[in-house]
Parts: structure tokens; sequence; C-alpha cells
């Protein structure tokens, strides 16, 4: 009879002789000979396309890899590329999900019975197009042109802007200005006359200094900060976090001040004070460039660490430490304008706090502060000029957020609601690749304005709330799929990048570039589509360019020289600023000039009642926005949200964790999905956190239906920034809703 | 040679972007992984401190899932890399129970599955996936037994600790913290 020993000892045999049992592992490593490859493992250097990324903004070059099926495996980041330096995020990485996810739109889709309900029917494009063309042709006699507006977040909403300009109106928003980066694009284009630009021009690589307002680098997954944070750690740069959660930044900071929530601008104007009063400031920098010093001293004269402290609860010696620190390090600090900053409606003046905080220290300009970026420009095509609109949104808001250099979204959604006073409300939408029931606050108010409509257009890869209540859906390829504009944005040198498809489309998708010019033609207006294909203009393009869309394939980037050696202030010249004073603008002429406060003041923010508890929301660095939550391969990585909760809570509300509950606002509104609770000390016990973008209520995505809540739900009262029309979203307050969760 | 990998806590976010990357480039099934991400929080609000690290098979020297693999589908390869022969695997679960790191599974197609330290990759002078495509370039890999690798140099400049020690598997996987 064969023993356990023998049996082993037999196979072990068949393996090439190896006595496994009892051997010592320094025999073993000498006898067993390497494995050559693995068997399930790819060929490394396949086919590869270039791309550059789609699954959030920040738009990394890549090469997607196909194998001899031409079926895409993997998409490896693009080495020369500074937006991700060879290395994509986590979402970059798992974008062949997006191409593979089995329950993407496949067809056009023709609406049959009323909105709010989803019911559709399958139609060819041409049938689409008729419809859309139809129904814009009946807006543009009845109302005007202008009446349509286009939301738009994603490449190819270009070509619908430039249908929809062709067309007649140049409503053209996205939610990224007045629901995201709005407030600091103003604050910094009131201070120091330019825009902080994404990617963001922050110098963070060479830092000695960074610190976070609420902004959770490293959950936020802007590949490039991250990677340059990363190496700031390395260089042992101090980074200071102020957040009233334990974010991953917190983690990894010297200083982590648990700040309480909606206080923000106390601890701001006392970093100003103390830098101010102890001379800590850059003296040559502020003299040489900035305007309204003298006000500024003596508006924050009263403001010290121990009035602040009475608000944020921050020590008065961390004050002056933190304080002490970023001088320190001056001008080589960052204060970092965060990225999604409408939180509680006085966030531009927020946003100008940190700016004045730069200009003291002196880093606007300088190397590990702020650097001037550089990008090139492609060139414009011939085609028939423009009609000039007769009106646009601003006509919904008169004398309102003149400083608002973009459109505001959301104030395209109140204005197609109809009121007595107001000729014209928006009578058509078409919506490209933003899930607005998710991005925009008040979800009923979203719901009653589509109601108004008379055509609603979604352009999409994938069936989203939004598309729901579309009367046509028009299904896009993804990105992996089709060709898009040129990538050009601003970074320290100016570089391009080329996406081309990797693979024919699935199903009956196809690129926005191709739908803008058909639809374009049935409007007749084809004069301003004069290129047959895509590649014809891109290739036209290009070459102006000084390269090729061949030579374009086969680099994927393309670096350029920039014009001039600026990218930082040269010390020795001088420098005009595109503000009015021509100078960095401690006092705001352009914020005065508008009747608000030239130079920012601390309010008080209501306070959650006894009960509630502040909603706040962030990102998790695997997924974007709510767009992601059915990609399979990210899913798999998270496939719901949570609710954190501080123990103390937790132990009030008898709430375990893991406990799924709903959550119900101060407006009486309940989430629509239940949240599992994660009890966590990370948490302040004022407040609540969750992940954004999940909740998802659209039956047709099974990975993310009813996975986690959505803080949108909750979202339902929004503090408006008055300077630049901004949402304020973090003045909610929720209470535990724990019985009949099936309801 | 000793293949080795050194991960910085001090570093990792914990995206998670080494499991995807494993998994398109391992052609790993959804619903499985290779490596995987652990956060451990510490102490009470507001004096708290958070460890991420990112974790995989040890590839430890005296490997007890080698030891009791009764068909050596389980092996050690050139560097002390630990192994599974696919075809070789019987699937009974021996090594999966055997590990103190919970760093194999049954994969959907019969055999146990697990980190490979990207060997084929290896073999072809590129790191292993993980290592590649970390945006915090939180992972250094290299033979041990070269005192100029890049992981030799780094274990000798920094504080590491390796994962349940006690076990007796001698782990090749270090975390810098």
């Amino acid at each position: 009879m064969a023993t356990r020993r023998d049996f082993i000892k037999v196979s072990a045999i068949g393996v090439g002789g190896l006595a496994l049992a009892g051997s010592s592992y320094g025999l073993l490593k000498k006898v067993i000979p390497a494995v050559k490859g693995n068997e399930k493992a790819q060929k490394v250097i396949p086919t590869r396309t270039p791309t550059y990324c789609e699954i959030c903004f920040w738009k990394c070059a890549a090469w997607v890899h196909t194998n001899d099926e031409g079926k895409i495996t993997k998409i490896i980041g693009h080495d020369s590329d500074p937006h991700c330096n060879g290395r994509l995020c986590p979402r970059g990485t798992g974008g062949v999900g997006m191409y593979y996810d089995d329950e993407r739109l496949k067809t056009p889709l023709i609406r049959t019975e009323e909105r709010g309900l989803q019911v559709f029917r399958e139609a060819t494009w041409d049938e689409a197009f008729e419809y859309i063309a139809g129904k814009m042709k009946k807006i543009a006699v009845e109302h005007g042109p202008e009446c349509v507006a286009l939301f738009t977040h994603g490449s190819g909403g270009a070509y619908f802007g430039h249908m929809l300009k062709a067309y007649g109106s140049d409503n053209i928003g996205a939610p990224s200005f007045a629901q995201c980066r709005g407030p600091r694009e103003v604050a910094f284009q009131s201070t120091f006359g330019d825009l902080v630009m994404s990617p963001e021009r922050t110098d963070i690589r060479d830092t000695r200094c960074l610190v976070l307002i609420g902004s959770h680098i490293g959950e936020n997954m802007h590949n490039g900060q991250v990677q340059e944070m990363s190496d700031a750690i390395d260089k042992g740069a101090t980074i200071i976090t102020v957040d009233p959660r334990f974010s991953t930044a917190a983690s990894k900071s010297k200083y982590w001040l648990p700040i309480k929530p909606a206080t923000d601008i106390a601890l701001l104007l006392a970093w100003i004070h103390e830098i101010i009063y102890n001379e800590w400031y850059d003296k040559k920098y502020v003299e040489k460039h900035t305007y309204g010093f003298d006000q500024l001293k003596e508006h924050v004269k009263d403001m010290t660490p121990q009035w602040a402290y009475g608000i944020t609860g921050i020590d008065p010696n961390v004050i002056y430490e933190t304080a002490r620190e970023m001088a320190n390090a001056s001008p080589a600090v960052i204060v970092h304008p965060g990225r999604h900053v409408t939180w509680y409606g006085d966030d531009t003046q927020r946003l100008r706090a940190i700016a004045i905080l730069n200009a003291l220290l002196g880093s606007w300009g300088r190397r590990g502060g702020f650097y001037f970026p550089e990008k090139v420009d492609v060139p414009k095509f011939n085609h028939p000029p423009y009609p000039k609109p007769k009106r646009n949104w601003r006509d919904a808001f008169p004398g309102m957020y003149n400083l608002a250099e973009e459109v505001i979204a959301s104030g395209i959604c109140d204005a197609t609601i109809p009121v007595p006073e107001r000729e014209c409300a928006f009578k058509g939408w078409i919506v490209y690749g933003t899930n607005l029931i998710f991005t925009l606050p008040d979800q009923q108010k979203t719901i009653k304005a589509i109601q108004n409509l008379d055509l609603m257009v979604a352009v999409d890869t994938m069936p989203m709330e939004i598309t729901g209540w579309a009367d046509v859906i028009l299904p896009e390829c993804t990105y992996l799929e089709r060709y898009d504009e040129i990538r050009v944005s601003p970074h320290r040198e100016p570089y391009i990048a080329l996406r081309m498809p990797a693979t024919e489309p699935l199903y009956n998708t196809k690129p926005a570039w191709w739908m803008a010019k058909e639809l374009g033609k049935k409007l007749g207006l084809a004069d301003f589509f004069p290129f047959e294909t895509i590649e014809e203009q891109l290739d036209w393009q290009l070459k102006q360019m000084g390269t090729s869309l061949d030579e374009m394939k086969k680099l994927g980037v393309k670096k350029y020289e920039r014009a001039a050696d600026d990218l930082y202030l040269d010390e020795n010249e001088p420098f005009e600023f595109n503000t009015n004073t021509g100078k960095i603008e401690l006092f705001s002429t352009a914020i005065l000039a508008e009747g608000f406060d030239p130079m920012p003041k601390y309010t008080h923010h209501e306070e959650p009642p006894e009960g509630f508890y502040r909603l706040n929301y962030g990102r998790a660095p695997m997924h974007t926005f709510s767009r992601t939550a059915n990609n399979p391969n990210l899913t798999d990585l998270m496939d719901e949200n949570t609710l954190w909760v501080n123990p103390k809570v937790a132990k009030l509300w008898d709430l375990k964790n893991d406990q799924y509950v709903k959550l119900k606002n101060q407006d009486g509104f309940v989430s629509h999905t239940s949240i599992k609770v994660r009890v966590t000390e990370r948490i302040r016990w004022d407040s609540v956190y969750m992940v954004h973008g999940f909740g998802h209520r659209q039956p047709q995505m099974k990975r993310s239906y009813f996975r986690g809540a959505s803080d949108a739900d909750l979202i339902t009262r929004v503090h408006v920034d008055p300077i630049m029309g901004g949402t304020g979203m973090r003045g909610n307050f929720v209470t535990f809703v724990t019985e009949n969760l099936e309801a | 040679m000793r293949y080795a990998m050194a991960i910085d806590t001090k570093k990792c976010v914990g995206c998670s972007d080494c499991v995807v990357a494993c998994q398109t480039e391992n052609n790993v099934p959804i619903g499985y992984c290779r490596d995987w991400v652990v956060e451990v929080t510490d102490g009470t609000y507001p004096q708290l401190e958070l460890e991420i690290r990112s974790e995989r098979c040890n590839h430890c020297s005296n490997a007890p899932c080698v030891r009791c693999c009764p068909t050596g589908a389980s092996h050690y390869a050139e560097g002390g890399i630990v192994l599974v022969t696919a075809n070789k695997c019987i699937g009974c679960g021996a090594c999966i129970a055997s590990c103190p790191y919970d760093a194999r599974f049954p994969h959907p197609d019969g055999h146990v599955d697990k980190c490979t330290y990207c060997n084929h990759r290896l073999l072809e002078g590129l790191k292993p996936a993980c290592v590649s495509v970390c945006p915090t370039k939180c992972m250094y890999f290299g033979d041990l037994d070269d005192p100029n690798s890049e992981v030799s140099r780094i274990i000798k400049k920094r504080k590491w600790k390796t994962l349940i020690p006690e076990a007796g598997t001698s782990p090749e996987l270090y975390f810098l913290i």
C-alpha cells in the first residue's frame, strides 16, 4: 500500500527527480530549472497602437496592446508622456473593461414612451439623425438655435461643440466648471491674471512643502500629481493636510490638521496673519509684484491663530508651526488650489485666500511652486463663419457671474425651467459623456428641466441614468475604438498625443466625429465639415505641426520646444500680470468691481442639527465620477461605496460594520439605495463620508445597479457662489435610516 | 540569485493599480487576484496612523506551499521564485491551506494560481507588471544577492519588516516602514 510519502515521491519523479519532502531549499534552488515564461501570460511586445486615456480628464498617453487575433489585451502608459511617465493609474490600466463591458450601449435608440419610462426602440443611425435634425430645425424656427445647449465632458464633445456652433448656439457647458474647479479658476484669475489649468501647473516634483486643503491626492488619482507627490515624499518635502477626514494624503503628512468642516477660510486667514505679522513673506517678491499688501495687512490684523482656534478647532501652536514650515520652504511651497472646490458657496473667496497665501510665499512662477505651462495650438481648418447667436445662457442671469469665463452647466439647467419674466427657456439638450443626474445637484430640478425639453439627446458609451431620460440615445464607441482630436494640454513642455482605434468598434457604435458630421449634414451644415474622414483632418493638422498622422501612429506622443525659456519668473525682469493693475492682486479690483469683498472674509456656515452629520464625499482611486461603476475590471477592485462613520457615532446609533443603512437629509430626502457602514476612526464625529459615483439605479448596468449609495441623491440644498455661480454642495446634513430599507 | 521585492508603505496610496495591472498582464480572470491591497488604521481620532500595503505571494525561501505540494506543481524557479506548473497541479488545495499569507487561489481552470513575480517578464529583462505600473513608484524589485540592485540598496537604507516572520517561511517580500 502506498503511503502518503510514497505518493509524494512518485509525483516528484514526474517533475524531474525532485525529492520534495525533507529537501533543503539550497539544494532545490540549484536543481530546479527556471520555467521559461508563463503559459497563461501574453507576449510582452504584441502589436500596439497609441491612444490617450479617456477614463478621466487627465488624458494620459498610452499604448493599447492587441494579440494575434486583434483582441485588446492590455493598456500600458507611454514612457515619454509627462501626464503618466509610462505609468497609468488603475482606471487607465482597467480601461480595457470599458471596451469589454457587455452592457454597453450597442445601437441607436429612440424613445417610444413618455420621459421617465425607459422604453425605446432600436433605430438606424439615419433614423436617429433624422429625428434629432427634425427637432433641432423646429426649435431653430420656433425659438432660435440658441435654445439648444450642449453639456459635454470628454474628448468627443468637441465635435458636437463645433456642430452646435455651426447650428447657431454657443451654450456649451461642462459640469467641470460650476460643479467642480470653477471657483479656483476665477480666484486665481482675479489674483494672478491666469488660470490654474489642467493638468494643474503645480510644481510638486520640486516642492519643499505641499499644503492640501481638503484635496485628497492619492484618492483622487490625477496621475501626474500623484506621481510627483510621491517624488516629493522621497525628497523629504513637508506635507500639510487640512481635512476633517484622515485621508490617504493625511496619512503621508507631517502635519494633519483635522479641521472642523466649513471653517477653512478662518485657518487660511490666520496663516496669512502669521506670515505677514511675523514678516515671513517674500518681501522682495511682494514688493515687486503685488498690489494691496497694506490693505491686506490691515484686513487680517485681528485674525490670529487664537481667533482661528475658536472657529476651526486647530491648535494655535500648530497654525503657527505650519505657517512657519511654509515660510521656511518659500518659494518652493504649494498651497494647492485643489480641484473639486464647490463646497459652501463662498468658494471663490476661499480659493482667493489660497491664492493670496501663495502670493505672499512668492510661489507663483517659482520652482517648486507654480510654473508657467505651455501648450501648442492645433491649426484650425477653414469653414464658413459660425452664425452669431442672438442670446446665450447669460441672459438668464442678467448682471450676474460676470467673472465666470466658462458656461455654468447648472445655469443652463435652471434656464430650462420656464419662468414668466424670461423670454426663452432652453428647448433642446445634447448631453455628451456626462451623467447629469449624478453631476448636477438637486436631481428633482434636473428632471423637471428635462421634462420641459422638446429634444433631449444623450451620447454615451454606457446606459447611464441620464441616457434613460433621453429621447434619442447615440451609442459612442469607446476611446479604444476611435480617433479623437489631437491632445494638447499645458505642461512644463508642450506635448501632443494621438488617439487612434486599436480595433474596429464593437456593436453598432460610432465615434463622435462621425456622428457630429452626419448630424451636421442633416442640418444643412455640410460646409462646416470639409474633411471626408477624420484621418484626413488629423493628417492635415499634424502636417502643419511638423509631423504627420503616419509619424504620430508610430510615436504616440511628440514633444515640442518651449517658445521661450520662461518656465519660472525671471527675477531680474519686470513682469506684467494680466490683472487690472498689472500686479498680483492681494486686493482684487475685479471682484470689488462686481460688488463683492475684495479680500476674503470668514463667514460662519450652518452646522448639522442634532442627530445629523455633514455629508462629505470624495473620490476613490479606482473610479472616475459615476462613469466607471460598471467597468468589470474596476468593479472588481471596488464594487460599492461605504459610509464612513466615526466609532462614537456608530455607538450612539448602534451601527455595526457592514450593516446597510439609508440616509435621510435635512429636507427629508432619503437615499434611493442603501449603503454599507464602515466604522472608522478616520472620520470626524460631526461628518460622514462616502465615495461619489455609486448608488446607480440604471437596471441596464447590472454590476453597479443598487450597489452603494449616491451622495447626489442627498444634495438638495445648494449654496450658490454669488461671484461665479458655482454650486456649493457640502452644506447637506444626513441622518441614518436603519429600518424598512427595501421600501 | 535571490529575487525580492520591497514595497514602500510611506508612498503607497493603495490605488490597486498593481492589482489590475497584474490581472491584465497575466490574464487573471475577473473576480480573482494575485495581489491585493491592505489598509491598517491604528489609533483614535485624531491621533492616527495608516499603513497601506500592496500584498502578494512572499516567495518564501522556506515555502510551506512547495513542501506540501503532492505533485511538485508548486516549485522554486530560478532566483527562488515560487511557481505553480498549471498542468501538474491537481487542485487539491493543500498549498492554499498551508500559505500563511493567503496568497494562492483556485483558478477556475482547475489549478492553483498565484503571483509569479511576472517571471515571463523577468526573462525578457522587464520588471513585474505591478512594479512597472505603480504611479507612486513605491515598489522595488531585483536580486538580493546583488548588493547594487535597487532592492538591495533600499533595504540597506530603510527600515523594513516582513509579514508574519514567526511562521518561519523566510519571506522575500519586504515592507519599508
